[in-house]
């Protein structure tokens, strides 16, 4: 089984603070990690390959030191590594960047199954994984907590929900996002921190994906950043006493103080 | 901080453990202790990290190249596992202390048929010398071999094993010859699930509590020749020659017991407030913390000198092994006992993790030999050294 795991790097947001002056993310000397949710999205890529065979591939879009995140994938268990790494990538919104990495996808060669984390922890979009399943064609299943099984073109999965879980039956190709109830990460292995000692990152241009860069980074973007800021701190809201007559009128008469009615 | 000059490999031995320890052991460590269950998950975490391997030879799955031992790196890990959790410590190092008599001694296709699955982790090993009336004196074991045809006949029973009942390959010491004493044993190895072998109960420990101790019960048990170690009557020698370089591992058990003591007694001495100011400003912890501290550098140090020394292929390591397990045992015991008295009433506490390294740190002067022993072994050896000096 051909298994890719789409993976981001991103500023570890523990430590990231926003410059209340000009709104603007202070990034330096902040450390860059895995995006948290990719993790479970690259371990459950090795779990499977551990039980069915296959391999793993691990794809990115973005700056060159996102080759650290990628090394740091082989000595999780991943097979391969692969950037995208161009100017024409840069300032993409998540349509673009699901176009970039749909286009890398295919240039990895035939794949069954495409696992993301359910969203990056600094955009928190959630968009990039359905956008990847919808330039491909393909099924997109969201929320996975669970990988049921996985047989010739199909497999069957446990898809999150506010109240329970959906058992999904599709089929593959497929993407899938999950969320961390789907495993616990593990450490990295001696050998396989021995591998990425030595392995060389696959960097590939806009040119050698074949995309076209009118659809790629700014370029590519209809959605633009315009500003970036903390949002005001609501006080705590004010809760009703009472049966169910009194506060339906007493939240008849704050709403009429407040002039909505 | 002192440098060690580890390799590039050393330091990521050191570091993979110490993520093992800190991620994944850490955060269960008190609920074993507490069920006293043996932690499996926390066995297959280290082998998924490919901990077993880093004292097995390449050729058998392994990390270490012909010619070296990898007792420094299983040191490294067992004093990094020591410093979160010395049970489940012991729980790996007693792998080796199984595995190591079938490295020196095996023949090939024993070393083919058991080492690949001990790197890999999926099997632990044990090693069963003592009984119930052989403790320290170990020539007075009585656990008997009997050849029958190409089979030996096991019968008795050993005490006190550890990872007993949870391990699939022990290595076993029984006598096939009593009337030639020191010669008459002989070592073998035998798998779990071998008609005639069997299980005592767990035994209910001071400390070590999450790793298991068993009896192993031998009734006219069937052991197939080609399961002897080395040769017949070699047993004690294989012993001694596997407890020389398991000691080391002892050492560095207890240097990570005491480090982790160490950081549990000053970050609580910069928080616990008397007298309007925090202990630490006390020059009594003080200067207690400043001991603990030196006594583990040179502890650490003596445990690395003598790894490493062995790794080399220095002959005659009897009397520096023992050396390294008796000044790191103590000085364990010392650190420990004083991290609680740090800690006041508090450290008396079982809600809080210092009386526990207390507990834990006894046993490293215990066993793989009392302490009493290990002096006796290093005063034999200074008596024999000197013997034929010049004076
Ligand atoms: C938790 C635990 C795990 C163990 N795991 C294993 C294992 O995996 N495999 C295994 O084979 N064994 C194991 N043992 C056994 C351990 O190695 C022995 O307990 C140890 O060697 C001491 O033997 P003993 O308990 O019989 O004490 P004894 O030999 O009865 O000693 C009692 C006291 O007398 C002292 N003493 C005895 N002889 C002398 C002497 N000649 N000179 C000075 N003092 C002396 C001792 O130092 C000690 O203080 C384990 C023990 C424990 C407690």
């Amino acid at each position: 089984m051909n298994i890719i795991v789409c993976l981001k790097q991103v500023p570890d947001t523990t430590e990231v603070k926003i410059n209340p002056e000009t709104n603007t993310l202070m990034r330096e000397g902040v450390r860059s990690i895995i995006n948290p949710f990719d993790n479970y999205a690259l371990e459950e890529g090795v779990r499977l390959k551990e039980r069915y065979g296959g391999a793993v591939k691990v794809l990115s879009m973005g700056p060159p030191q996102a080759k650290e995140a990628l090394t740091e994938s082989i000595s999780l268990g991943a097979d391969d590594a692969y950037l995208l790494c161009d100017r024409a990538f840069a300032g993409a919104d998540t349509l673009a960047t699901s176009y970039a990495l749909s286009q890398g996808i295919q240039k990895t060669g035939p794949y069954d199954l495409i696992i993301c984390g359910r969203q990056a922890i600094d955009g928190d979009t959630g968009q990039v994984g359905p956008g990847i399943a919808e330039h491909l064609g393909i099924a997109f299943v969201g929320m996975v907590r669970k990988i049921r099984e996985v047989e010739a073109g199909r497999a069957v999965v446990e898809r999150m929900t506010d109240d329970g879980y959906e058992v999904i039956n599709c089929t593959l190709p497929a993407v899938f996002s999950v969320v961390k109830e789907i495993n616990e990460p593990r450490v990295p292995s001696l050998r396989g921190k021995m591998r990425a000692r030595s392995y060389q990152v696959t960097t590939w241009t806009a040119a050698e994906i074949a995309a076209d860069t009118a659809r790629t980074g700014l370029k590519g973007s209809p959605t633009q950043v315009v500003r970036i800021f903390t949002p005001k701190r609501r006080g705590r809201g004010e809760m009703l006493n009472g049966d169910t007559g009194e506060k339906v009128s007493a939240l008849f008469d704050r709403l009429r103080e407040a002039g909505v009615v | 901080m002192i440098n060690w000059f580890l390799t590039e490999e050393q330091q990521m031995i050191k570091d993979v453990a110490r993520e093992v320890a800190d991620k994944v052991i850490a955060p269960v460590s008190a609920k074993y202790e507490e069920s006293e269950e043996f932690a499996w998950e926390c066995i297959e975490a280290c082998a998924q990290a490919d901990l077993f391997r880093v004292s097995i030879p390449e050729a058998y799955g392994g990390m270490v190249p012909s010619g070296s031992l990898g007792v420094f790196n299983q040191c490294l890990v067992v004093e990094e596992l020591s410093r979160v959790d010395a049970a489940i410590a012991v729980s790996y190092a007693a792998s080796g202390l199984g595995f190591y008599p079938i490295i020196f001694f095996g023949n090939e296709e024993q070393k083919q048929k058991y080492l690949p699955d001990l790197a890999d982790g999926k099997k632990l090993a044990a090693f069963g010398l003592t009984e119930a009336n052989a403790g320290s004196d170990a020539g007075g074991i009585q656990t008997k071999a009997v050849p029958d045809g190409d089979h030996y006949i096991l019968n008795g029973t050993k005490q006190w094993i550890t990872n007993g009942g949870e391990a699939d390959i022990y290595t076993v010491i029984a006598m096939t010859d009593p009337a030639k004493g020191s010669r008459g044993a002989t070592a073998f190895i035998v798998e779990k699930g071998t008609p005639g072998f069997s299980f005592g109960k767990k035994e209910k420990k001071m400390g070590i509590r999450a790793s298991a101790t068993r009896e192993l019960i031998f009734q006219d048990c069937r052991i197939p020749k080609e399961n002897v170690l080395g040769r017949e009557g070699q047993g004690f020698i294989v012993a001694m020659k596997t407890l020389d370089h398991t000691r080391p591992g002892i050492g560095a058990q207890a240097v990570g017991i005491a480090q982790g003591a160490l950081d549990d007694a000053v970050n609580y001495a910069r928080k616990r407030v008397q007298f309007g100011k925090p202990i630490i400003a006390q020059q009594a912890i003080q200067h207690m913390l400043a001991d603990m501290a030196t006594s583990i550098e040179a502890a650490r140090a003596l445990v690395y000198a003598v790894a490493r020394s062995i790794d080399a292929g220095t002959k005659d390591i009897s009397k520096e092994s023992a050396m390294v397990k008796l000044f790191c045992s103590d000085m364990a015991m010392k650190v420990t006992t004083d991290a609680v008295q740090v800690f006041g009433g508090y450290g008396y506490m079982r809600e809080y993790p210092v009386e526990k390294r207390m507990r834990d740190a006894k046993i490293t002067q215990i066993y793989e030999g009392t302490n009493q022993i290990q002096r006796n072994v290093i005063g034999l050896a200074l008596n024999k050294e000197y013997a034929g000096k010049k004076h």
